[in-house]
């Protein structure tokens, strides 16, 4: 099939590239695409983010609603991080329930956000044991240019950050900001041999789904990592990237809160 | 179940066990008839039973792949598993664990070997109680073992998780619903001595540093689980011999 050879075409181009030390599109190994952030685009939502890193495109739309808690936790809002890969956003998407791939991504987002304790659960209380808000983070990707994984995770943080609680809709008061206390940035790299390219395209991406992804909070800790793809990875490397991600972490955060606060 | 307190009370963890012991293990193989590789494991109150079947014929024939085998990988849990019913069928949680597991062995099988055709690896868990899928990936290793699947190495997995702010091995589920941060790996282990990572899963809250303690910390939980694994099918294989002799 023609799209199979052109896979390899770039496949071996990507590694030509790499044996002379260099990225296709000429980006440091340890640099992301240009990311571009517009928060509030769907009026609609209580809260939403469009995110542009490189020609990969993810919109996220938060919804809330009051529900019942969570046995273990009475006195806590709930998050509900969900991904639809959408077949508008690539040739190989179908229609359909999530797929592993999908749902992967979700969880991977969802574990940035609740473990790092970006959003305060504990003031998303309505009565505790009886209603508490529900947050629902909705992943909608426009166009996999590559790395979905990491424009899904700055745009839900970002939508987050933008998010008003409707409590007068629901007859619950005043509306108002949604608590966000911290800002996770997932950083994904693309593993090839013994070494690593972060925020892989999906050119890059054509020397197979081998990644790895460290999500860091603002204080440089770890909250959540997977490994995914088939491949071995060894303890060096390991140490490298995660170097590699606290230090690109940093950066991306700093650039998206720039052009948050500028909107 | 409540959160306790304090989860290390004088060096030693609820259950009695120091920071760096195992719960205890118990590896039977060859358990199921039709199978063609089972496996039992405990691995404290967790119980999982492992099947794997193929090399096969690859159906749907879509999924076949000219160059090389198909790996699959279902963990699935039984509703009785679990203090609360779970409901049957694949849940979110299932699809992940299924889908990093399977790429863990993918890694490791000699998959040139047998184009056109299907490795399935199914594992049960019959019983939950914290890192069922490390459970599932040791028992699934020996099974594979048991159908006689050429692969570069064993595969052996161990989490290790963070309560009062120490590391601990083989968490129990108060620690891993409680704690910190939980770890789970999965080791490449190839002539006694463990090579790389085939699986690394992390969420909680670990600095830097951490992650490098509870990497030397899994991968002397994984050492011990590899010898028992080894013993397993050794004396799996001593059986089958005198029964044949």
């Amino acid at each position: 099939m023609p799209e199979d050879i052109l896979v390899d075409i770039k496949k071996d181009y990507v590694l030509s590239k790499l044996r002379d030390g260099e990225r296709i599109d000429g980006r440091k190994f340890e640099e992301f695409r240009r990311v571009e952030v517009k928060t509030g685009v769907i009026e609609k939502a209580e809260g939403s983010a469009l995110v542009r890193l490189g020609n990969t495109q993810v919109v996220v739309g938060i919804k809330m609603q009051p529900g019942e808690p969570f046995p273990d936790t009475p006195d806590k809002g709930i998050i509900i991080v969900n991904a639809e890969l959408v077949p508008l956003a690539s040739p190989t998407f179908e229609p359909g329930p999530p797929d592993e791939t999908s749902i992967e991504l979700a969880r991977v987002v969802d574990r940035g956000i609740r473990e790092s304790e970006a959003v305060d659960l504990s003031r998303l209380c309505i009565e505790a044991g009886k209603s508490v808000w529900i947050v629902f983070v909705d992943i909608h990707a426009l166009d996999d240019d590559g790395n979905l994984l990491d424009a899904s995770a700055i745009a839900s943080i970002a939508a987050l950050m933008s998010t008003k609680v409707p409590a007068s809709r629901f007859g619950l008061g005043e509306d108002f900001d949604l608590p966000v206390n911290d800002f996770p940035v997932s950083v994904t790299s693309l593993i090839v041999g013994n070494r690593f390219l972060v925020d892989p395209s999906r050119d890059e991406l054509s020397v197979g789904n081998t990644t790895l992804t460290v999500t860091v909070d603002r204080n440089d800790s770890i909250v959540a990592m997977q490994k995914s793809g088939d491949y071995l990875l060894s303890e060096n490397l390991l140490d490298q990237i995660i170097d590699a991600s606290i230090s690109a972490s940093k950066k991306m955060r700093e650039e998206v809160l720039k052009q948050i606060s500028k909107a | 179940m409540s959160r306790p307190d304090k989860f290390i009370i004088n060096g030693k963890r609820l259950d009695g066990r120091l920071p760096d012991q195992l719960r205890p293990i118990k590896i039977e193989v060859g358990v199921l008839r039709r199978a063609d590789g089972s496996c039992y494991i405990e691995m404290g109150k967790n119980k999982v039973v492992a099947a794997v079947y193929g090399p096969r014929e690859a159906f749907p024939r879509h999924i076949q792949d000219p160059s090389k085998v198909v790996v699959r990988y279902r963990y699935n849990m039984a509703p009785f598993s679990v203090e609360e019913r779970k409901r049957p069928g694949p849940d979110r949680r299932s699809i992940e664990i299924s889908k990093v597991s399977k790429e863990a062995f993918e890694a490791i099988i000699m998959k040139e070997l047998f184009p056109r055709s299907v490795v399935d690896i199914f594992v049960e868990v019959l019983q939950a109680d914290a890192g069922s899928r490390t459970a599932c990936i040791n028992a699934a290793s020996v099974a594979l073992v048991d159908a006689g699947i050429p692969m570069k190495g064993m595969l052996t997995s161990v989490a290790v998780a963070k309560v009062d702010g120490v590391l601990v091995l083989d968490p129990m589920k108060e620690e891993d619903n409680f704690g910190e941060a939980d770890m789970p790996f999965a080791f490449l282990i190839r002539g006694g001595k463990i090579e790389s990572i085939a699986l690394l899963q992390m969420d909680g809250r670990m600095t830097r540093a951490e992650i490098k303690v509870a990497l030397n910390l899994a991968k002397k939980g994984a050492m011990e689980i590899y010898n028992l694994q080894r013993e397993a099918i050794m004396k799996q294989f001593v059986e089958e011999g005198e029964e044949n002799a």
